[in-house]
């Protein structure tokens, strides 16, 4: 469904991405392990179209979206949760939610349905819908990230790094909003630091080092295998 | 005593119209960082808009609307041409490229209607009594009509749908696009909306003065000032800052000539600059 | 490095043609181009010192009509105030009223950002022309100032009047040396670090470099060309006019530096010369509403050609 093919990526003259292949299957849990400032984050940024690829493809549901303009790429059902959240923070949690409920092809009805749902997931989002972004915590903002995502009814989502600067029983939360967005069906394109959480969830895992994909394997092997976990990031 | 009672009406009516002018080019530089310097010209444009929309209506305020819409399509398809291509490069560029835009601009205006100044007849006239004060009835509309405009434009920045939209590209144009909404077509319609406003401040003000070519320049410089005192992208702070600065230099006038008058505004800028320079009127963040 | 060398010799064999075109120029051409090609040099020598703001330091400013009219009126002072007229002396009173008004900006310089710098500049020069406009007892007004034309001499000694051929060379003289001696100043050390603030100003910062000073000395050279820029002007037309101290000067002068090449201190002059040219041709057809296609090319060229006329040989030109 969502595929990179051999993708070269560059930071004006830093070449980050050296011909990453990547795929995801519809409904999987993928991880992408590796080191600080191997490119995990610039292989989500090409997807989306916020950087664009040099050389290579990326294919989405048979369409070529390399080059892309991200807000297309968001409505043919690609979200994104970026590293740091980066929700509206003056604008309130409904209206974050808003910025993706309110776009064309929906009718009232299930708006109100996508939102109950929304507001079952994360009772806290209901409890703050009328304060203003900025005011949440980092948990609460990080369920807020990914809610506003999934009001796009997106067939992938691409998650930086939820559980960073997160304290340690919010990675349970976590754990479990993963689950419910696997439940849903959605597939998962999971970055994260926090290698025991990514095999736990995870289908496949890739392991990233300087560019380039240097392992890929199901995760029930990996979480077998620590050898290969140990080699390429050195815990 | 009558005098500097006429000149705080003055002062208030011409920073009513000044807000105006000055929350489009706020609202431009805050969700685009493009400081228009073609702003001035747009409401030089919309002022002939709608002298040429008058004649051909007989009604002030649908030539208003008329002018408005004419100089909201017009700016559209400027940006799009000309500043859609200059986005994500050096700021410099983009005020180069305005600065280019409000030349040519300027002086179309002084080949198509020529150096004479154009009247732009009042719809109203007659005075409105206070006491023994006497105050045209038109500029107090001037004020209210422009105070009207500003806040339509809060409330729809606050309600509905396009509101978020805008406030959203406004804080995080990155993520806006994450979220499927399309960055570059708000950019436009902000643009045009933000140069509307000129517009209309220029149908506005015209039966004031005369409509010149160059009527725009002045305003352009004191709504760089009402941005910068009022505080970058802040639209209150800007409203606050145009009475501000209308006031200091209705009162001024009373004392100088109405051209040194304007310095006020300047050394304004320069206090705020040297005190406070995130603005004036902003509060002080936490 | 022979390349390098190579390359270097190139330049100086342009150098020297263009000096001696120049040269040569005020004999051959007609009395209107004589008098066109000094006034180029003029216009050049002013946006090469805001070239020195922009293009090096990478401070947008839009002051420079500020400094060009007060070193103007400052000659128009002297020449006015002291008889018999003494070139030297207007020189003396334009270069300190223009080092005056940069001392003020070289203030604010250091304490703001990019934008706020260009409008605050602006603002100044449109400051000084409400003065200079209004304050009609001493600066003639709307009207301006004229007088006459000093020689060029030493009091006591010697004083030679000026032809309109003596005094394009007077000129050419002073924007050569001028020219020489900018290129000097962007190719030292100090140069380096300006350009590295206009690259990068936080990493500088960070290294170690006190920027403030760096910038206020910026600022100040740039001031003190613009304002002899201003004196030149002053003795070739023998009068000082407030239009030349309102903004839209200044634009001018940075559209001569990006139509030209910023960061090369020649483009602007080829800048400058570009776009009198233009304004001179498109006015036999347009008259007074040149601005309109000019301006067209102006805004295309930023879209387009960014780097300006000679800025493909920015790294060349500053060898």
């Amino acid at each position: 469904m969502l595929a990179l093919q051999d993708v070269h990526t560059y930071y004006g003259k830093s070449h980050i991405l050296h011909g990453v292949s990547i795929d995801v299957r519809p409904g999987e849990v993928v991880g992408l392990l590796g080191r600080n400032g191997v490119g995990k984050s610039t292989t989500l940024k090409t997807i989306m179209g916020l950087v664009r690829p040099a050389q290579g493809r990326v294919v989405f549901d048979n369409h070529d979206v390399g080059g892309m303009p991200p807000y297309r790429v968001a409505r043919i059902g690609i979200g994104y949760v970026p590293e740091d959240r980066r929700i509206f923070r003056l604008l309130t949690v409904l209206e974050n939610l808003r910025t993706g409920l309110d776009r064309h092809g929906l009718n009232e009805a299930r708006r109100e349905q996508l939102l109950e749902k929304v507001y079952t997931n994360f009772p806290v989002l209901r409890e703050r819908r009328n304060q203003a972004g900025g005011t949440l915590s980092g948990g609460e903002q990080q369920m807020l990230a990914i809610a506003r995502a999934m009001m796009l009814e997106p067939k992938v989502i691409l998650l930086d790094e939820p559980t960073e600067g997160l304290m340690p029983r919010m990675v349970g939360q976590i754990h479990q909003i993963i689950k419910v967005l696997h439940a849903e069906g959605v597939a998962i394109l999971l970055v994260e630091q926090n290698v025991p959480l990514t095999l736990e969830v995870s289908d496949r895992v890739y392991i990233m080092e300087k560019g380039v994909v240097r392992h890929h394997a199901p995760a029930a092997e990996l979480r077998a295998n620590h050898a290969v976990i140990h080699q390429y990031l050195g815990i | 005593m009558d005098a500097f009672l006429i000149q705080t009406l003055n002062g208030i009516v011409n920073g009513m119209i000044l807000a105006l002018v000055a929350s489009g080019l706020t609202l431009i530089f805050g969700i685009m960082d493009v400081v228009n310097f073609a702003h001035g010209e747009l409401f030089m444009l919309g002022a002939y808009a709608g002298v040429v929309w008058l004649a051909i209506t007989g009604n002030f305020w649908a030539a208003l609307l008329a002018a408005a819409v004419t100089i909201a399509v017009l700016s559209a398809v400027l940006q799009v041409v000309a500043l859609r291509p200059l986005l994500g490069r050096d700021p410099l560029y983009t005020i180069l490229g305005t600065f280019g835009i409000s030349l040519v601009l300027q002086n179309y205006a002084l080949w198509q209607f020529g150096p004479v100044p154009r009247k732009l007849t009042e719809p109203l006239t007659g005075h409105f009594r206070f006491f023994y004060l006497e105050y045209p009835y038109y500029r107090i509309v001037m004020a209210l009509l422009s105070a009207a405009i500003i806040g339509a434009l809060w409330a729809f920045l606050k309600y509905g749908k396009y509101g978020i939209w805008i406030r959203a590209t406004t804080q995080d144009r990155v993520m806006a696009a994450a979220m499927g909404i399309p960055v570059p077509i708000v950019h436009t319609v902000v643009f045009a909306i933000g140069a509307s406003m000129a517009a209309a401040s220029g149908v506005l003000f015209g039966p004031l003065v005369g409509v010149t070519h160059a009527m725009g320049a002045d305003w352009v410089l004191k709504a760089f000032v009402v941005v910068v005192v009022g505080g970058m992208g802040n639209l209150a702070g800007s409203i606050l800052a145009s009475i501000f600065i209308s006031l200091l230099e209705a009162y001024a006038s009373l004392i100088v000539s109405p051209a040194q008058a304007v310095i006020v505004a300047f050394v304004a800028l320069i206090v705020t600059l040297l005190v406070r320079p995130t603005g004036l009127f902003v509060p002080t963040p936490k | 490095m022979p390349a390098a060398r190579t390359d270097n010799r190139g330049y100086w064999i342009g150098f020297a043609v263009v000096l001696a075109l120049l040269f040569v120029a005020p004999l051959v051409l007609p009395e209107f181009w004589r008098r066109f090609t000094t006034e180029i040099l003029i216009w050049g020598l002013l946006a090469m010192s805001s070239d020195i703001l922009i293009g090096y330091t990478g401070m947008v400013s839009f002051g420079h009509s500020a400094f060009f009219g007060l070193g103007m009126y400052g000659a128009a002072a002297a020449l006015l105030t002291v008889r018999p007229p003494n070139l030297w002396l207007a020189l003396l009173y334009g270069l300190v009223a223009a080092a005056v008004i940069a001392a003020f900006v070289a203030f604010f310089s250091t304490r703001l950002r990019e934008i706020y710098f260009a409008i605050t500049t602006l603002v100044f020069s449109q400051i000084f022309y409400v003065i200079i406009f209004t304050w009609t007892e001493v600066t003639g007004g709307e009207n301006g100032l004229t007088f006459r034309q000093p020689a060029l001499g030493v009091p006591g000694l010697f004083a030679i009047p000026f032809t309109p051929v003596t005094l394009h060379w007077f000129v050419l003289a002073v924007v050569t040396i001028s020219y020489l001696l900018l290129r000097r100043i962007t190719q030292s050390p100090f140069g380096m670090v300006l350009q590295s603030i206009r690259e990068n100003e936080p990493r500088t910062r960070a290294i170690g470099y006190a920027v403030e000073r760096y910038k206020i000395v910026a600022v100040m050279l740039s001031g003190l060309f613009a304002g002899l820029a201003g004196v030149l002007y002053a003795v070739q037309n023998k009068f000082a006019a407030p239009d030349f101290v309102f903004f839209l000067i200044s634009g001018e002068v940075v559209i001569f530096n990006v139509l030209g090449g910023m960061g090369t201190l020649v483009g602007p002059v080829a800048g400058a010369a570009f776009f009198l040219l233009l304004r001179e041709g498109f006015s036999r057809f347009f008259t007074e509403y040149y601005l309109i296609p000019v301006g067209i090319i102006f805004v295309l060229m930023v879209i387009f050609m960014p780097q300006g006329l000679l800025g493909v040989w920015r790294r060349q030109l500053n060898r």
